[in-house]
């Protein structure tokens, strides 16, 4: 069969394949979006608060959201650029995470809006099937790869929101305080994983040099819970005081904790514990020697 | 390198000046038995500030050397023990057992002027 190489045409009669036909029916279908632009946020909204999307929102910030994002929507479509909208997807994550919005309602409302307009170019084309199809053909790339866009910008701005909050909780981590000569605290708050175990042993063994500290106190009333993981890091952190020669005593183990330890058999029995921080800072003066005693008891506090 | 031994007072002090191999760590175990009973030492310190890395090894043998000098009349301490040196011996379960230690030199010494007193009060 001969191949017939055909005379170049009018772009209003283009190939379905070759992209300045593409070109030219985004041109068309972006003026056809602009001039019923109205109409059709109006139906994107009254469908995003249907599908109870967004509920955090008010309909007013609904609204204006919902504007900027379609014209952000047609202008990539336009121009076929998605960094703008990158910018202003990154831009809308970062305002609505905080107030709770979810993944899939991003989403949500992206696709929606996709189907809005799929809709509207149906109602328009529907009487020129295979015009229809060329139409579609151009539009529907254009529009996942937005919907790909938005989506992505919102979990990369969550993913960098997590990861600042892992930051922050690990330079809260926890103070190694002195609180007499040679007697250091440590307060252990919240869940104690692998890292952060090995966080707070260096931090004590270092402390334990600077301050030349000769008894430790470890409290972990504040530790919500212990498995044979974190036992096992308790008594990592304690041998290893003692071989830079300080006594290590443990206190707030609420009787649930102690009870699992039990059953779990971690051998505890190297760890000096003591029922709360009062009675370990006691027993650590008085390995100390000190001897803490009331003077002139009550006259300045009735006063 | 063999390690200086210091004789001060009743205590010998072995003052480890740089890394050691294990000739050398069986040298000191070996030094440290015959001093002990040369000078009738109530304590010996060993400082290790200087080593950054303690193995198995090194670890055995000091702990030899204590439950030797213990026989011998003498009890020991383990003095200077690095931060990450401390945290990695426990990491490889290498332990000291029931040998002394403590934060540094003079540490050391006041365990052992407190240690012979308790002895000399119940004698």
């Amino acid at each position: 069969m001969p191949r017939r190489t055909p005379p170049r045409r009018r772009v209003t009669v283009p190939q379905p394949e070759s992209p300045e036909s593409t070109a030219a029916l985004l041109r068309e279908l972006v003026a056809h979006l602009r001039q019923n632009r109205t109409q059709l946020r109006e139906e994107w909204a009254r469908r995003i608060t249907e599908s109870q999307l967004l509920t955090a929102m008010t309909r007013e910030e609904i609204f204006v959201e919902a504007t900027s994002v379609y014209d952000n929507y047609v202008a990539v479509l336009e121009t076929g650029s998605v960094e703008a909208l990158q910018a202003y997807a990154r831009d809308l994550s970062e305002r609505i995470i905080p107030r709770g919005v979810e993944t899939h309602e991003v989403l949500g409302i992206v696709l929606l809006l996709r189907d809005v307009l799929a809709r509207s170019l149906f109602a328009k084309y529907q009487a020129d099937f295979a015009l229809l199809n060329r139409v579609l053909d151009a539009y529907e790339p254009a529009a996942n790869r937005i919907a790909n866009t938005v989506g992505v910008g919102f979990v990369q701005e969550r993913e960098r929101i997590i990861r600042q909050q892992q930051e922050a909780i690990r330079e809260l981590s926890t103070p190694v305080l002195q609180v007499r000569e040679r007697l250091l605290i440590l307060p252990i708050i919240g869940v104690i994983d692998a890292q952060r175990a090995r966080q707070l042993t260096e931090q004590l063994l270092r402390g334990i040099r600077a301050n030349r500290a000769k008894v430790v106190v470890i409290d972990i009333t504040g530790v919500p819970s212990v498995d044979a993981t974190v036992a096992n890091h308790l008594v990592q952190t304690v041998d290893a005081s003692r071989l830079m020669g300080a006594n290590v005593i443990v206190t707030g183990l609420s009787s649930e904790i102690a009870q699992t330890l039990v059953t779990i058999g971690v051998d505890l029995g190297k760890i000096n514990a003591v029922g709360d921080l009062q009675g370990g800072i006691e027993e650590a003066e008085r390995l100390l020697g000190y001897k803490v005693t009331v003077v002139e008891a009550t006259s300045s506090m009735q006063g | 390198m063999r390690v200086p031994i210091l004789k001060q007072g009743n205590y010998l002090i072995a003052s480890i000046q740089s890394a050691l191999s294990d000739e050398d760590l069986l040298q000191l175990r070996d030094d440290l038995g015959t001093q002990v009973g040369r000078f009738r030492s109530r304590g010996a310190i060993v400082d290790v500030t200087v080593l950054d890395v303690v193995d198995s090894f090194a670890v055995r043998t000091l702990r030899t050397i204590a439950h030797m000098l213990r026989l011998r009349g003498a009890e020991t301490v383990i003095v200077g023990l690095q931060p990450e040196v401390a945290f990695s011996m426990v990491q490889l379960g290498l332990t000291l057992g029931e040998v002394a230690t403590a934060l540094d030199l003079e540490e050391g010494l006041s365990y052992l002027d407190r240690g012979i007193k308790r002895v000399n009060s119940h004698g």
